[in-house]
């Protein structure tokens, strides 16, 4: 039984050509069957593709959204010049804020490897929109000006103009509501408004996105943070920023500061500093959950609708795969079909499902400003989970092709 | 002709000279209280190259009969020996192994909707161990042979009954099995495209020297039988 193909009985000339070795070298290329299947049923391949490529679309999205939620969220953390980081030990994040004496700060200067310290004042404040007067909250940052201690290259430049009272520098980023100021400055209009009802003047413009909790950010000095800030005290500060010596190791200055200074305060790299606020964002406030059960649903949805189409295929060919069952195809030659089929759909279904989610990237960022950024690892990310659901559609449906039964088809 | 040596040990013609051999073969469907017997002491014998006709009224067992030679249907007691292969006991591979060497004639056509008619035929040839020049020369013969010549990249909806059971042989027969087993062949079809497919599949069948078993109420086909067996109740009839 076991040697069939050498073992058949013809008269006919060109079966005998068939036998031997050379029949291995140009063997026939198998037929498509999984391909040919899916074509047949042009209107049912459209289906699946786009609901394939909705639930890539959704899948993207939500993670385009968390992963600007964090990038965005971070952006001030990154930006500051310096190495470590110290904050009141009660601080949790950039909307969750403690303040600490700025002695801790002092005394750290004292520690070895240390070459500079700089103190900022953080606070929301009420910012008049100077066009319809309108009252938004903008997150006021407070910096000696004599210091380099924001990484932007817009305030580097224009920090010296903090020295003169009531002035400030504008996030050109900012949503729309607080006001056209970008474009009247580069119109070279003067700029004047109130912050905290106080007049101030806007001087120079710098960028960073807004995020998930603040809308605008307004860079100034530290005395004309304390005077729009009348309720706060000088010389208790958000953030403290260290900048070390060139040649200091990070870890031995972070452990001596460690050491040094009460429990009041805490040091942390500027690294751990930007994880805080994304795992505060992540593990306290239902942002990060939601966007995750967003994809969770979306990968669902997208399963359920291949299972559906698979289901269906699988359903009226059953007659066809009983008879491929009766002439000799063995059933694991069916499951691979359904499992080619479900990974065709998968290719075909995330090509446009990329591209519409590029588009909405765009279009979102227009909208909102937020930082939404596609990048490879994303890619790869949805479509591996896009492979995994179409796989598992395939799975659910083929335990329809048993009732493929070839002794019911006489 | 080149055998291996374990393929003439299986199939060798002094020991078998029968494709089909039959022996006190009894079958019951359902279990318990519901049990029923549906062949009883099937006793048979075709030999390679015979023409058999199986006759008999509904519910006598023919198509049990049919499914059982055909290995779609595990066998519950007796002996039954498809080209010196005993299917008692067998299992699901070699049931697999055995209906590759058997071609199949379905009362619904059974065609692939989704290949064109060359494909449908190519499918049969997918199992089997061919080249690519050798498949397209068999495909193209045998569909020229039932006269679809014209016809190959058509798609079965486009086809009339009787071409699409003219399909339905061509698939059979193109891995030149030794064994063709048909159930109603020409049930669907009208007079003279009934006889047409018969005596299409007779004459092929005769060339490759392959042992047919139909399956028919037609009359109008018998006299094409080398043999004619009926089957009453369960029991195969002397006739």
């Amino acid at each position: 039984m076991a040697n069939l193909p050498a073992n058949r009985d013809s008269k006919v000339n060109h079966a005998q050509k068939s036998k031997g070795a050379p029949n291995h070298i140009k063997r026939k290329p198998p037929l498509f069957l999984s391909w040919l299947q899916l074509r047949k049923e042009r209107a049912r391949l459209l289906v699946a593709i786009a609901g394939i490529s909705f639930a890539d679309v959704l899948m993207f999205l939500q993670m385009g959204f968390r992963g600007a939620l964090f990038s965005s969220a971070v952006e001030f953390h990154h930006s500051l010049n310096g190495e470590i980081v110290m904050l009141s030990s009660r601080y949790r994040s950039l909307i969750s804020l403690d303040r600490f004496t700025e002695r801790r700060l002092y005394q750290a200067a004292g520690v070895t490897g240390v070459e500079s310290v700089s103190p900022i004042y953080l606070n929301f404040m009420q910012w008049r929109n100077p066009d319809n007067k309108e009252i938004w909250d903008i997150f006021v940052i407070g910096i000696q000006p004599d210091d380099q201690v924001m990484n932007l290259p817009d305030v580097q430049a224009n920090h010296q103009q903090l020295r003169e009272p009531d002035t400030a520098l504008f996030n050109s980023g900012s949503r729309a509501e607080f006001g056209p100021i970008a474009d009247w400055f580069h119109a070279r209009e003067v700029i004047s408004t109130e912050v905290n009802q106080r007049q101030i003047e806007v001087r120079g413009l710098f960028q960073l996105s807004p995020t998930f909790g603040i809308n605008a950010y307004l860079i100034t000095s530290d005395l004309n943070f304390l005077r729009m800030a009348r309720f706060r005290q000088g010389g208790l500060i958000d953030v403290g920023v260290i900048k070390l010596q060139p040649n200091a190791d990070v870890g031995i200055v972070l452990a001596a500061l460690q050491s040094r200074l009460p429990n009041d305060v805490k040091v942390m790299t500027k690294a751990d500093y930007a994880k805080a606020e994304v795992a505060f964002w992540n593990a306290s406030t239902p942002v990060g959950y939601t966007f995750d059960l967003g994809v969770v649903i979306a990968f669902i949805v997208g399963a359920v609708i291949v299972y559906q189409i698979l289901y269906s295929d699988v359903t009226d060919h059953l007659p066809e795969y009983a008879t491929l069952k009766a002439i000799g195809f063995r059933d694991r030659y069916l499951l691979a079909v359904v499992f080619q089929e479900s990974l065709i759909l998968a290719a075909l279904g995330f090509i446009p499902g990329t591209a519409i989610a590029l588009g909405l990237y765009q279009i979102t960022h227009v909208a909102t400003l937020l930082p939404m950024a596609m990048n490879a690892g994303r890619v790869v990310f949805v479509f591996v989970l896009t492979t995994l659901m179409c796989s598992v559609a395939a799975s659910m449906a083929v335990r329809k092709l048993q009732q493929a039964d070839p002794a019911d088809i006489f | 002709m080149t055998y291996t040596i374990s393929s003439l040990s299986s199939t060798d013609l002094s020991t078998s000279d029968n494709a089909i051999a039959i022996l006190n073969l009894n079958h019951y469907y359902g279990h318990g209280s519901l049990r029923k017997q549906v062949l009883t002491d099937i006793n048979l014998q075709i030999q390679r190259g015979e023409i058999v006709l199986l006759t008999g009224p509904s519910g006598s067992g023919k198509t049990t009969l049919l499914t059982l030679i055909g290995g779609l249907r595990s066998v519950q007691s007796g002996s039954l020996k498809i080209l010196g292969d005993e299917l008692l006991n067998a299992n699901r591979e070699q049931l697999t192994l055995t209906r590759r060497r058997i071609g199949y004639i379905f009362q619904a056509h059974n065609l692939l909707n989704f290949l064109t008619v060359y494909q449908n035929v190519e499918m049969a040839l997918e199992i089997q161990h061919v080249s690519a020049l050798e498949a397209n020369t068999r495909i193209t013969d045998i569909l020229t042979a039932v006269g679809l010549a014209e016809r190959l990249h058509y798609y079965p909806e486009a086809l009339s009954g009787g071409q699409k059971q003219r399909v339905a042989i061509a698939r059979a027969l193109v891995s030149q099995p030794q064994i063709i087993l048909a159930d109603e062949p020409t049930a669907a079809l009208d007079k003279k495209s009934g006889r047409d497919v018969v005596e299409i599949l007779e004459k092929l069948a005769k060339e490759q020297g392959c042992t047919i078993l139909i399956v028919t109420h037609d009359n109008r086909i018998l006299d094409l039988a080398d043999r004619i067996i009926t089957m009453e109740d369960g029991h195969l009839v002397d006739s």
